[in-house]
């Protein structure tokens, strides 16, 4: 890594991150101005570390499932068997989109009770859309002469899509993947209103202890991982993309 | 042997290519002249079935090509599509070997290969191998979508436009390279081109088509002395005839003993090129080389004179 003033940036970031999270008690001094007298400034009813464990693993789960329903979804619709599909299965995951997560939960609760499933499925409907738009467009926008010289020099179907029109629609794919994290890691604060062990945990008694310490520990956590993955994301989509420019 | 037998296509009820009969004769080189849109590529693209036709048949050495999966027909006959269509996140090396890679090669195999291709087309296998086609000029990119056609030495070679990206000097010598090439590896080639000094420089026969219909199906000769119609005469160029006769006969064909002075010519020089020679030296004769590398011989303008002349 060189050393460059975003990195620098990044560095500083993840350290104080990791002393949050980690160290919580360290930050005591910083925060206590935001804590009325005699209340508590570090949140100490779970350990933050095993919120923010708690709270990326809900995301994964949910944006890999999401993930591979989406691109299933896309890749299927775009070959010719599955092309018409293709005007459903994008309402389907509009559908996804319109409904507000606090509705998911709420819907979900009586079906699949309080935790983390109300949380998990709400985060994957959310994630649905934006990968299935991306891999979609990923795969449709390819340029013509090269799916055509695929198939002319007598790639099958498969092959193709494999070797050719994945790895070249995998920028924008990731692009999809990272709008579906960031909008989860921020939906999933939502999921501790149905009991599901996230950060929101913390934000949330905040919000009902009127301790402003809780609150701006609980977000600045969520937003300081948010911006650190979606910079991560992001390098790794200009990667991808800096080999199929033609 | 590619038999192309009462062959149409039709696109939303539009007849594209329309009764398309023509026989060509293995390893030779047929290039298929015509306006835009007059059908060429989606004729080609029938031969390898990337375009299914709607009637006739097509034979690869007696062989009806529907009998043969799509993608093993055209695993076996090169392609070299109009525009490149290299794969942009592969490097050249990637890219020609592709079919290699799909039929089984093993490595070292496709990378010899790969090596050869590159050194025949006069790209340095060193400087090009590992480089992505955005980082090649448009003449670069052709050669190397040509180079991936002929990877897995096909039979067969499909060429669309191939050198229509390449100036004037690069692509007459990538004309002389495929002549090499079709020439080493017996390779029947069939090649559509806008360019007629192209196709009178590359043909053994020359296909014309307009409008869907084959209007003329001959060798180059055939086509400058006896055009079918108007249209085949204007695509000749008119005026170009004379030439395009010369051009397509040798020195060693007219030439005649006797002592000529000045530079002397080659034998396997075209008469076109004696004729520009002697005229810009303003010479009526010039001396012939043997092969033995005597001045044996010498060709006049008489004799050229002759040779240019079509009807009377
Ligand atoms: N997939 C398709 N669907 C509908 N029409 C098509 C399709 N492919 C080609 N055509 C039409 O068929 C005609 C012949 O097209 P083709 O590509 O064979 O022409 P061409 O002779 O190769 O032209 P050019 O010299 O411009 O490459 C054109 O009118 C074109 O619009
Ligand atoms: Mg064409």
């Amino acid at each position: 890594m060189r050393l460059s003033l975003p990195n620098l940036l990044r560095a500083f970031l993840l350290g104080l991150l990791l002393v949050f999270v980690m160290a919580p008690q360290t930050m005591e001094p910083l925060l206590r101005p935001l804590a009325q007298a005699n209340a508590p400034v570090i949140y100490e009813q779970a350990s933050l570390l095993s919120l923010t464990i708690q709270h990326l693993m809900t995301v994964i789960a949910a944006t890999v499932a999401a993930t591979m329903v989406a691109v299933g979804l896309a890749i299927f619709v775009s070959r010719p068997v599955g092309a018409e599909f293709l005007p459903l299965s994008r309402s389907l995951v509009n559908i996804g989109q319109t409904f507000p997560p606090v509705a998911v939960l709420a819907l979900a609760v009586p079906v699949v009770g309080f935790g983390q499933k109300p949380t998990l499925i709400a985060l994957f409907l959310y994630g649905l859309l934006p990968i299935f738009e991306n891999t979609l467009t990923g795969l449709t926008s390819l340029p013509r002469a090269v799916i055509d010289a695929a198939r002319g020099i007598g790639m099958t179907g498969r092959q193709s899509l494999w070797q050719i029109e994945l790895p070249l629609a995998l920028p924008v794919i990731l692009a999809g993947i990272r709008l579906s994290v960031v909008i989860g890691l921020a939906t999933a604060t939502i999921g501790s209103t149905v009991a599901a062990r996230t950060l929101g945990e913390v934000i949330i008694a905040g919000l009902q202890s009127n301790n402003m310490a809780f609150v701006v520990q609980g977000g600045l956590i969520v937003g300081g991982l948010a911006v650190l993955i979606y910079d991560f994301l992001s390098a790794l989509e200009r990667r991808a993309f800096q080999r199929i420019r033609s | 042997m590619i038999e192309i037998d009462g062959v149409s296509k039709i696109y939303d009820g539009k007849t594209v290519v329309d009764d398309v009969t023509l026989t060509i004769e293995p390893r030779t080189i047929t290039v298929i002249v015509g306006t835009s849109g007059s059908g060429k590529t989606t004729l080609l693209r029938m031969i390898n079935r990337l375009v299914e036709l709607d009637a006739g048949t097509i034979r690869l050495d007696g062989e009806d090509n529907r009998t043969i999966r799509g993608y093993e027909l055209r695993r076996r006959i090169g392609y070299a599509i109009q525009g490149h269509g290299l794969f942009p996140h592969q490097t050249v090396a990637e890219n020609i070997g592709v079919v290699p890679r799909l039929i089984g090669w093993g490595r070292k195999r496709t990378d010899d290969k790969v090596r050869e291709l590159l050194s025949l087309f006069q790209l340095p296998p060193e400087q090009f191998i590992s480089r992505y086609p955005h980082e090649l000029s448009g003449g670069e990119q052709q050669r190397v979508g040509v180079a991936r056609a002929l990877a897995a030495e096909p039979n067969v070679l499909l060429m669309d436009e191939p050198f229509g990206a390449l100036d004037p000097i690069i692509r007459s010598r990538a004309q002389d390279d495929l002549l090499a090439i079709q020439k080493h590896f017996s390779t029947t080639i069939i090649l559509v081109t806008h360019d007629m000094n192209e196709a009178f420089h590359l043909a053994d026969k020359i296909a014309v088509m307009d409008a869907g219909r084959l209007l003329q199906y001959g060798t180059p000769e055939e086509l400058v002395r006896n055009p079918a119609n108007g249209f085949v005469e204007a695509m000749i160029g008119v005026s170009e005839r004379p030439f395009r006769l010369l051009s397509m006969g040798r020195v060693a064909e007219v030439v005649e003993p006797g002592e000529a002075t000045g530079p002397a010519i080659d034998p396997g020089a075209s008469q076109q090129e004696a004729l520009a020679q002697m005229l810009w030296t303003g010479r009526r004769a010039a001396p012939v080389i043997s092969p033995e590398g005597q001045v044996a011989a010498r060709i006049t303008l008489e004799s050229i004179f002759k040779r240019a002349k079509g009807k009377s």
